[in-house]
């Protein structure tokens, strides 16, 4: 039996990881090891999926593979668990709109790339993201929105960000179904990202960029 | 003397819904003009989908809560007071004319969700603003496991299942007996079945079932007339029905996005099953609607078959099949199915090219509308694409600029008809009678 996480993982197969992990933590390996295997492994998720080889099912899929992963490794890890290095990302549905499906993907592959991640759910009242920058010092906030209501609060949530003179070292990203160039003109955001990957890769440039 | 439907032929009932559809029975024109302009209206639309040039380009747009918003009132309030749900719909149509109105049920009795104690969504004043549209709270109401109880049974499972999961006021449902051991009098048929009914729970989610129709009857005996009424005005409606794709009917409100994202890996068999089976279901669904409406215009959301959403080979494994056999099913019929593409199509339009020819409208949201046309231009009347984006955010001059740009993309020799590319809730008036009336200057065939 082929011994390679990473690589079951990549390609999906849920059973034969899983029951790598388990043998891997019957023979007593270090479960940090494995979670970097399996981080390997997303890593080929989210290249597959920006060639467009793979698509949202793949994705979900493997976050459910890896949620698997991580329960049968969690007893098993001394306390904190792996380092986040990548930066600080504060991701939430605007308020009004409590659409969480897309916002979910994007911040679970921001969390499987590396940043730690401040998941505020939805409806998420405009002064919440004010404050959890203030508190986290986060220099970049994603703002999702699925419905069309979306851009006004959008607008007010990034005018709020403004008003409280933490603009200028803040760098916003907008995302959702009916999001173009015209509405991050409109809401006064920095970008938009068309898919998860997209908004991987936008906080990446400007968490390294700093 | 006229034949039984189920005696017609496909053409026949298309005729039949057709020939409804130009001359509503029992519609008394307020006048001669606005006879003609009824029947010029619906023609228009027909000469679109027929394939033909029409006088110009009919246009449509699709509207949610925004007439609510123009009239000054809120979501809440017009799913709650039927006489302003009625009369801010009315003053849209007369005030904007379009070439059609969609439905006013797009704005459903709350009161009756009240009753119910919905859990599916979240509306106005219950679980979103009140100046807000409703909107849909994704779970697991179908367990991985009960495919093969709702592919059994559909309606015992909805009945015993579902509606005591989305509907908290009928948890007690959960009690009730199949329907289909009463078939004797005697034993552990009518006789047993019967004994649910006088439980107390049971008969206290009959009671909440009666009240939330009892609302739903009100809310209907006012706005039931508004189809009438708009036609004695010269305006036809645009919708006769409604269904869904069966992939999107289990994956939106039964199994969940990320339900059925896993099924597709775990259970790929049982999910293809449970889709065939209630393909039919969603055919009746729609044809039932455009018959009782006297329109054959049958609207099909389209939510997870969208670009980016799955892959070729997904969407012609899980997705194209049944929404292929419930378009072919719609058209046996006499319905005129309207798939409705949310998102972007680009990468599916060759597939979905296979319909018969005249007999659908594909409608799209972001869809590159110049490529649309040219894949299915020959085959389907294409609709929509004017962006819900500049619509909201955009200046009139904007909206003038889309419009003639689509109507030179896709509007060529016939075929299209104006529609925003989502639903229109709360944007700037002067940009939807922009989109309108551009249409109507820029949209002349000569």
């Amino acid at each position: 039996m082929a011994k390679d996480l990473a690589k079951a993982l990549a390609d999906l197969k849920e059973d034969e990881a899983l029951a790598i992990v388990r043998e891997k933590l019957n023979a007593g390996a270090d479960p940090i090891g494995i979670l970097n295997d399996a981080g390997r492994g997303m890593e080929t998720v989210g290249a597959r999926f920006s060639k467009s080889e793979y698509f949202i099912p793949d994705l979900v899929y493997s976050g459910e593979i890896l949620k698997q992963i991580n329960e049968l490794v969690k007893p098993k890890l001394a306390k904190g668990g792996a380092v986040k290095t990548g930066g600080k990302v504060i991701i939430g549905t605007v308020a009004g709109d409590i659409h969480d499906i897309g916002k979910d993907i994007v911040v679970f592959m921001l969390d499987v790339s590396g940043f730690e991640v401040f998941d505020l759910g939805v409806d998420v009242p405009i002064q919440k993201f004010v404050d959890k920058i203030k508190e986290t010092g986060s220099t970049v906030v994603g703002l999702s929105g699925f419905l069309t209501l979306a851009y006004d609060a959008m607008k007010q949530t990034v005018e709020a960000i403004q008003k409280a003179g933490l603009r200028d070292k803040t760098r916003i990203m907008i995302g959702g179904g009916q999001i173009t160039d015209d509405i991050v003109k409109y809401t006064g955001a920095d970008a938009y990202g068309k898919d998860a990957v997209a908004g991987v890769t936008l906080a990446r440039k400007w968490l390294s960029a700093k | 003397m006229e034949k039984k439907w189920e005696e017609m032929t496909a053409d026949e009932k298309r005729n039949d819904l057709i020939g409804k559809w130009l001359s509503p029975p029992g519609v008394k024109y307020a006048s001669p003009d606005a006879e003609k302009e009824y029947k010029a209206r619906v023609q228009r639309i027909l000469d679109a989908i027929n394939l033909k040039k029409p006088d110009r380009v009919p246009v449509f747009p699709m509207m949610g809560f925004f007439p609510a918003y123009y009239a000054g009132f809120t979501p809440r309030d017009v799913m709650y007071d039927y006489d302003k749900l009625m009369s801010s719909h009315v003053k849209y149509v007369l005030d904007f004319q379009p070439d059609a109105h969609g439905s006013v049920t797009i704005s459903p009795p709350g009161k009756s969700f009240d009753i119910l104690d919905y859990k599916l969504y979240a509306w106005p004043g219950h679980g979103v603003a009140p100046e807000y549209s409703y909107q849909c709270i994704e779970g697991e109401y179908m367990k991985a496991d009960e495919y093969d109880a709702l592919t059994d049974d559909p309606t015992y499972f909805f009945l015993t299942t579902f509606l005591p999961r989305t509907m908290a006021a009928l948890d007690a449902f959960k009690m009730i007996s199949p329907l289909t051991s009463m078939t004797e009098m005697y034993g552990g048929f009518t006789g047993a079945a019967l004994v649910p009914y006088g439980l107390p729970p049971v008969q206290a989610a009959l009671k909440a079932l009666m009240d939330a129709g009892t609302e739903a009857f009100k809310w209907i005996q006012t706005v039931g007339a508004y189809g009438g009424a708009m036609a004695v005005a010269g305006f036809p409606g645009f919708f006769g029905g409604g269904t869904k794709a069966p992939f999107d009917t289990i994956g939106d409100t039964l199994r969940g996005t990320r339900g059925i994202i896993t099924d597709m890996y775990r259970q790929p068999a049982k999910l293809i099953r449970a889709m065939e089976q209630i393909t039919p279901i969603m055919v009746k669904m729609g044809v039932a609607n455009a018959r009782q409406n006297g329109c054959p215009v049958v609207f099909i959301p389209l939510h997870k078959g969208a670009d980016g959403f799955m892959s070729e080979e997904q969407f012609k494994k899980f997705y194209w099949p049944t929404l292929k056999d419930l378009i072919t099913g719609l058209i046996a019929e006499g319905c005129i199915p309207f798939p409705w593409a949310e998102g972007g199509y680009n990468t599916r339009l060759k597939l979905i090219k296979d319909v018969p020819k005249g007999k659908v409208i594909w409608g799209f949201d972001t869809t590159d509308m110049a490529k649309a046309k040219e894949i299915l231009g020959d085959v389907a009347c294409i609709g929509g694409n004017m962006s819900i984006a500049t619509l909201s955010v955009g200046t009139v001059q904007n909206v003038k600029d889309s419009v003639k740009k689509l109507i030179a993309d896709a509007g060529k020799g016939g075929g299209y008809i104006m529609m925003s590319g989502a639903v229109i809730e709360n944007v700037p008036p002067a940009n939807v009678k922009a989109m309108i009336d551009a249409t109507k200057e820029y949209g002349v065939y000569k």
